[in-house]
């Protein structure tokens, strides 16, 4: 067992734990936009910021991503937090803040208005279709492409993915609702945000096509998809 | 462009020893061929066991890979600083003007690649055009119209 203390609670947790799953299972909420607990971890929006108090002065880490170590001090609403998670999320408000997950975390912090605007995008960069698509689903159709202010999520040459299996779980996935379904027929679908338009076949995960409704319930689940 | 699919085997055979081997296996195809064909993505992808999207993301990720076919000859222009105050905007003009073609851009024969690059460090012999790894230094519009006709003359 490793023994930490984060926000001046003493916490014992097995080897393997994050600072995240830590802080989580004790009921310390820290914010994330691009952890998934099915996925590996990303570190990509970087709310999950926590500062590590060490002899020689603090940092700040990835608490999805920072392993739990024996004797850490970990704070999760210093100064030094709540202005790195104001910064993020001020950065996000520059082309998403008519998301709704987005102005709820400005709500939160007390932001009123970005200090900057850009072009609005839906899609935050996430990354979890991505990873999702590759390490739950295991086929890999999209990715991040693209480097600076192109970077997006795409099939490969922006066509129609030869791969992709129309199972819809980055639209499941997605936390801004950025990647459009389309049901046509039982079988067949749409994926907007890029073009895939094939009948849906089965994933590694489900032998068989699921039947109903495009999400069964027990899919959610087993991706640990929450409705917020 | 004909891409010979038994030469481009060959190549990834030479290259490849595991999926990690991606980077050097289109460092490879970019030397031979001075672009990443499609044809080579989707085999590096079936032989190193890797999403076609991951090879996609990493052609499209780095500067040195190029999705279409780059000149035989690339011209940088250095724009850093130094290099800016000495003039290189106007010597970058001049190079698309002789050119035809924007930065980023290549000629329609697939003569020229004209690219800015950001700082060299060899400011003391600025403005600096490199022109396939030869560095030269002091230049002005006058001098690109030599240093182009230099370039053409060696084509033959």
């Amino acid at each position: 067992m490793i023994h930490l203390t984060i926000d001046d609670h003493p916490i014992e947790v097995t080897l393997g734990y994050t600072l995240l799953q830590a802080a989580r299972e004790h009921g310390i909420a820290i914010p994330t936009l691009c952890y998934l607990e099915s996925l590996a971890p990303y570190a990509a929006c970087r709310l999950c910021l926590v500062e590590l108090v060490g002899p020689r002065g603090s940092k700040l880490v990835a608490s999805c991503a920072y392993p739990c170590e024996e004797g850490l001090v970990a704070r999760t609403r210093s100064d030094m937090v709540l202005n790195a998670r104001r910064t993020v999320v001020e950065l996000l408000m520059s082309t998403a803040g008519h998301l709704p997950a987005v102005q709820a975390l400005a709500a939160e912090l007390g932001i009123p208005a970005p200090y900057v605007t850009l072009e609005s995008n839906d899609c935050i960069l996430c990354g979890l279709c991505v990873r999702a698509c590759r390490e739950i689903v295991g086929v890999g159709a999209i990715s991040l492409v693209n480097r600076g202010m192109e970077r997006e999520v795409n099939t490969p040459f922006q066509i129609s993915s030869a791969d992709c299996i129309e199972c819809a779980t980055c639209a499941l996935v997605c936390p801004t609702g950025a990647i459009r379904v389309e049901q046509f027929t039982r079988p067949a679908r749409t994926m907007h945000t890029w073009a895939s338009a094939y009948v849906r076949r089965a994933c590694r995960l489900c032998e068989y096509e699921p039947p109903g409704s495009p999400f069964p319930k027990d899919y959610r689940e087993l991706l640990g998809v929450h409705d917020t | 462009m004909n891409i010979s699919i038994t030469e481009l085997n060959d190549l990834i055979s030479r290259e490849a020893h595991d999926d990690a081997s991606l980077i050097a296996v289109l460092e490879s195809v970019q030397a031979q061929y001075r672009y990443l064909p499609f044809e080579a993505l989707v085999l590096a992808s079936e032989r190193l066991d890797v999403p076609l999207s991951q090879a996609y993301s990493v052609a499209t990720f780095y500067h040195a890979f190029s999705l279409r076919p780059k000149g035989k000859h690339c011209l940088h222009v250095c724009m850093g600083t130094a290099c800016h105050v000495r003039g290189s905007p106007q010597v970058f003009d001049r190079l698309q003007t002789k050119l035809g073609i924007k930065a980023g851009g290549t000629t329609r024969d697939r003569t020229f690649t004209l690219e800015t690059v950001n700082c060299l460090g060899a400011c003391a012999l600025g403005p600096i055009v490199v022109t396939d790894g030869e560095y030269s230094g002091q230049m002005t519009a006058q001098k690109v119209d030599v240093l182009l006709k230099r370039v053409t003359k060696a084509e033959g």
